[in-house]
């Protein structure tokens, strides 16, 4: 899967949570719940949308890493199966 | 016989639109099925009735909108004689069959169903009857949308008519419990180290999408101390305070597009952490897709509301009416405690209650809010 597809999926699983959101407006390397009104639920269905998509694990010690959609990227990228 | 009658969905309902029968003359029911949906300011609400019976006559047609107390329907006992002929709906218009699916979609499609010639058994309409009718509205009816404007100059989104008549219905029944409900407000730092090395531990061991969250330990939490309190758990109506054996919980879900819904989560003391995460996930999710069930708008005992992850230290909450209570969680944050005459550096929580004083008084809502710090402590116990 290259850059385009994946970043294409992780918004789509965010439009999932959060319709409301315009994935052009997003600015990568801000912090994502504070561009998104996320709640710990919208979070944890944001993430098991993620893995139930690309295939894979994201334990919840990796979550404070997960802060932008640079490094949810990033973090992806370096795993997908 | 007896009539079935729309319920009130909640203190701030009055009225509600009719959207579809799931029964027809001559069905039995049991108690707890789902005999009608309901349109109303909060959601199309899946109506259940709360006797067995069969359904003699059905009154209302779709469409028609109703205020609380008609009566939708008439039943008679179980095993009583039938009448000699089944009588049929009384129709205003002619109320177009619709499956569940093929409504949601509908909805969701913006297709009018009273528009849709249905191919299905009896006529009714399929999902393929509107996602066929979707795809030739915009060619046939309506102009092509206009270019989107650049983003910077968006403007706001129209408010749909749910969006003005919630906040109508928030603002009577939040009115109702500020002139009538003489509340009083506590509120308890709790220590959370112990609650969340626990939920750490349990969480790494288990795959994503049996995780636990914060807020399934805390609604247990509350629902757990309720039981020596009963004066907070409950409805207070014509003058005087029914209690409730079961925790009801009603959760506080704030909407994307504004609002907020506190359905019930039920039974919560008696429920283990895992079925409750379940249903506080479907909960979340059916509240803001719009789908509840009338059980889930009625039956909550007291409110919890949790606007710690907006940042706030603090809750000071308004009753829901005819509740007596609300429990606030602030924001779980890192604080300067001391214990045993050590200053350390602790995870604590803002807990608040807002109680009915007519119910009420502040020495047992403290006393309360203690043993919640309790349980909080021992959530290998929850």
């Amino acid at each position: 899967m290259n850059e385009q597809a994946l970043r294409t999926e992780v918004l789509a699983t965010l439009n999932d949570i959060a319709p409301e959101v315009d994935g052009d407006e997003l600015i990568d390397d801000q912090p994502l719940r504070n561009q998104v009104d996320l709640d710990s639920m919208d979070w944890l269905n944001f993430l098991i949308g993620l893995h139930r998509k690309l295939g894979v694990e994201i334990p919840e010690s990796d979550y404070a890493q997960l802060t932008t959609l640079a490094r949810v990227l990033e973090y992806l990228k370096a795993r997908l199966p | 016989m007896f009539e079935f009658k729309l319920p009130s969905l909640g203190a701030d309902m009055d009225e509600g639109t009719l959207l579809d029968w799931k029964v027809k003359p001559g069905d039995t029911v049991r108690k707890g099925q789902i005999v009608a949906i309901v349109d109303t300011s909060k959601a199309a609400v899946d109506v259940e009735i709360w006797f067995d019976g069969v359904v003699e006559e059905l009154k209302v047609s779709t469409g028609e909108r109703i205020p609380v107390g008609t009566v939708l329907a008439t039943l008679r006992e179980l095993g009583a004689e039938s009448p000699p002929l089944p009588v049929p709906p009384r129709t205003s218009a002619s109320p177009p069959r619709i499956s569940p699916a093929a409504r949601k979609r509908a909805l969701e499609l913006e297709v009018d169903p009273l528009g849709v010639t249905g191919t299905g058994p009896g006529g009714a309409i399929t999902l393929a009857d509107i996602e066929q009718a979707a795809a030739q509205a915009p060619a046939a009816e309506m102009p092509p949308p206009p270019p989107s404007p650049p983003a910077a100059h968006a403007p706001a989104p129209v408010k749909t008519d749910r969006q003005v008549e919630m906040r109508k219905a928030i603002a009577a029944a939040m009115s109702l419990s500020k002139r009538e409900i003489p509340h009083y407000y506590l509120a308890e730092t709790i220590p959370m180290a112990r609650a969340q090395a626990w939920l750490t531990a349990t969480n790494a061991g288990r795959p994503i999408t049996e995780r636990l969250l914060m807020a399934v330990l805390q609604l247990k939490a509350v629902a757990m101390a309720l039981r020596q309190f009963p004066e907070l758990n409950g409805h207070y109506r014509d003058g005087s305070f029914q209690p409730t054996p079961a925790a009801h919980l009603g959760v506080a879900i704030s909407l994307r597009q504004g609002g907020l819904v506190a359905p019930a989560l039920h039974d919560v003391g008696d429920k283990p952490l895992e079925t409750l995460m379940g249903e506080l996930a479907d909960l979340v999710k059916r509240t803001r897709a719009g789908s509840l069930k009338s059980s889930e708008l009625t039956d909550a005992t007291i409110t919890v509301t949790n606007l710690g992850e907006q940042g706030v230290e603090v809750v000071h909450g308004v009753i829901y009416p005819p509740q007596v209570a609300l429990v606030g969680f602030g924001r779980i944050s890192e604080r300067a405690w001391v214990e045993n005459g050590a200053l350390s550096l602790i995870p604590a929580v803002i807990v608040s209650l807002a109680a009915d004083h007519r119910v009420s008084d502040g020495h047992r809502g403290a006393l309360f809010l203690t043993e919640l710090r309790g349980w909080l402590q021992q959530p290998e116990n929850l």
